[in-house]
């Protein structure tokens, strides 16, 4: 039996300025999933997530999680809903400390301390620079700090735009690593990425986007399962990508 | 995966100490303790009107160049409750006269920042995004406000009488210490601590500062920014009034042009100390008065042109200021 959807988009269109990017996307994301959003540079991938978190407006369609239309909400009031989004920028705060960014993520300013063990167990070297400036990591450790910032509290959903983006392998598996035992929570994420093997690692689910649309959607397993599917929709094998 | 360790960066700090010491061996000391006291205490005036108006840019990137009507509020209404406490403040009591200036004060602050609640709600909202159209609808703020000024108050200059205890200066060092400045130089530092503390140590400042860095972020983290700008607007402007009252006081005379004056001198202010810090407020205003005080006594004719000079030669050395703060 398929898992019920927790985020729905219906012919969703966004123009930023006079340009039109998003000409009718339509996606859903199953509860307790990882669903991956995959496609070229330009195609909409990250104008959809900023799109589902109110930074940029969606000027027709409709977007609804847990079942409550967000299409008009403002980004803080979209948030406060359970949605944790981690941008392609990461969004740290340089001048603040490791432990002043992952407060600021949290709804009581007070930190769980078993969960907070947990993303510790995650990823150790955040616990080791906790109060040092979050300006002075590098951006594996960035992007660490990002993805604890998102889980400090449970939230509904994750929502993250290419985390391993200009990072080095070791790093990458790293991320890989802690994404998988995101999921083993049953923690459900939508996943813009670009490196097909830490996509097709991770990936329950996979949309693919080009032009603005959504052309491809279905399990991650059918789609790296065939190649000629692989080549029509991204122009490569991800056999090739591993 | 190990991150380079930033080092902590000491040259601004140097900056102070450096033009104190390298202006000692120009003049006698009493001279230099009467001109170093005499620009900390004009720094701290600076400060309190300027740190408002880099909060303002640095969370909200709003360049308000009405920033000096919240000057002239605050003079002008002084100029009315010290007239009110007129006994208190020629009573032969330091408490009392501390007591008439503590309430100007206080009715300067809460003046400004109700007038400057309104303003952010009627005409800051509007133009959120857009500097050249804060730029129009802040300048003819500026321009509407001192017109209100004098319908209120009258064209003409008001004398503003200085509390009676505050008009002497007392030796020390050798040197003639007004009494009025050591009290601008104490709520200086007062208001600046308070500052520090707020933003260091409670949750309020921890989202200012996040908001200064990144406003788009601290709304996706669920924090509805438009509440925290208002904030930052109402205690901007009331720091502007207190400023006000502060530099009215010195001066003695109050006129509707006071705080339009200053707004130059405040914009140098808070370049020098890089947009958006209170710390790079603090140590740029205390910078710019030393250097006034110093290069009017040694030579009056470049006094005039000091600060665009001293403004010129840290941008060249720190072009986004001593104390720069990070953008995204």
């Amino acid at each position: 039996m398929p898992e019920p959807a927790l985020l729905t988009l219906e012919g969703v269109h966004t123009h930023i300025g006079r340009y039109h990017i998003l000409h009718g996307v339509d996606l859903v994301v199953p509860k307790g999933r990882l669903t991956v959003l995959l496609g070229r540079n330009g195609a909409g991938k990250t104008t959809t997530l900023r799109s589902i978190m109110g930074l940029w407006r969606a000027s027709a369609g409709r977007i609804t999680f847990g079942g409550a239309d967000i299409t008009a909400m403002a980004t803080p009031d979209i948030a406060r809903r359970g949605i944790a989004y981690v941008p392609e920028t990461m969004g740290i705060f340089t001048q603040l400390t490791v432990r002043e960014n992952m407060l600021l993520a949290t709804t009581s300013g007070r930190f769980d301390e078993a969960r907070l063990d947990g993303v510790f167990a995650l990823f150790p070297v955040l616990k080791q620079k906790w109060h040092d400036a979050a300006g002075g990591l590098s951006g594996g450790q960035k992007q660490m700090l990002a993805i604890s910032r998102a889980i400090v509290e449970e939230r509904r959903l994750l929502v993250v735009d290419e985390p391993t983006k200009g990072l080095a392998p070791a790093v990458i598996e790293h991320l890989i690593e802690g994404f998988r035992q995101l999921k083993q929570t049953r923690t459900t994420i939508l996943l813009v990425e670009q490196n097909f093997h830490m996509a097709r690692s991770l990936g329950d689910n996979v949309a693919v986007m080009d032009d603005g649309r959504v052309v491809h959607t279905g399990t991650m397993a059918a789609l790296a399962a065939d190649e000629a599917l692989q080549s029509r929709l991204l122009g490569l094998s991800l056999a090739s990508h591993q | 995966m190990t991150g380079a360790k930033a080092r902590p960066d000491w040259a601004p700090y140097l900056v102070l100490p450096v033009v104190a010491v390298l202006a000692l061996p120009a003049m006698a000391f009493p001279t230099w303790l009467t001109l170093t006291v005499a620009g900390a205490a004009m720094g701290m005036m600076l400060f309190l009107m300027a740190s408002g108006l880099t909060l303002i840019f640095g969370l909200m990137d709003v360049l308000n160049f009405a920033h000096g009507a919240f000057i002239t509020l605050g003079a002008y209404v002084a100029v009315s409750v010290l007239g009110r406490l007129a006994g208190l403040g020629a009573a032969d009591s330091v408490m009392l006269n501390l007591i008439a200036l503590a309430a100007a004060v206080l009715v300067a602050a809460c003046v400004s920042g109700a007038v400057g609640w309104a303003f952010e709600r009627v005409i800051i909202r509007r133009v959120y995004g857009s500097h050249l159209q804060q730029i129009l609808i802040t300048v003819g703020g500026l321009i509407v406000a001192q017109q209100l000024v004098i319908v209120l108050w009258g064209p003409q200059p008001l004398q503003i009488p200085k509390p009676a205890a505050l008009r002497g200066s007392f030796i020390a060092g050798g040197a003639a210490i007004e009494a009025y400045r050591m009290v601008a130089v104490a709520l200086g530092l007062l208001i600046f601590l308070a500052m520090h503390l707020v933003l260091n140590r409670t949750r309020i400042g921890l989202l200012v500062r996040a908001g200064v860095e990144n406003r788009e972020m601290v709304e996706a983290l669920g924090y509805r920014i438009r509440r925290l700008f208002v904030g930052v607007f109402v205690a901007g402007t009331a720091l502007a009034g207190i400023g006000g009252v502060m530099w009215g006081v010195y001066q003695e005379i109050v006129t509707p042009a006071i705080g339009d004056e200053m707004t130059i001198l405040i914009f140098i202010v808070i370049i020098i100390g890089g947009l958006g810090s209170v710390t790079g407020c603090f140590a740029s205003a205390i910078l710019v008065g030393l250097t006034a005080n110093y290069v009017g006594y040694l030579s009056p004719k470049l006094a005039l042109g000091c600060n665009i000079a001293l403004m010129v030669a840290v941008l060249l050395w720190r072009p986004r200021g001593l104390f720069p703060v990070a953008k995204q």
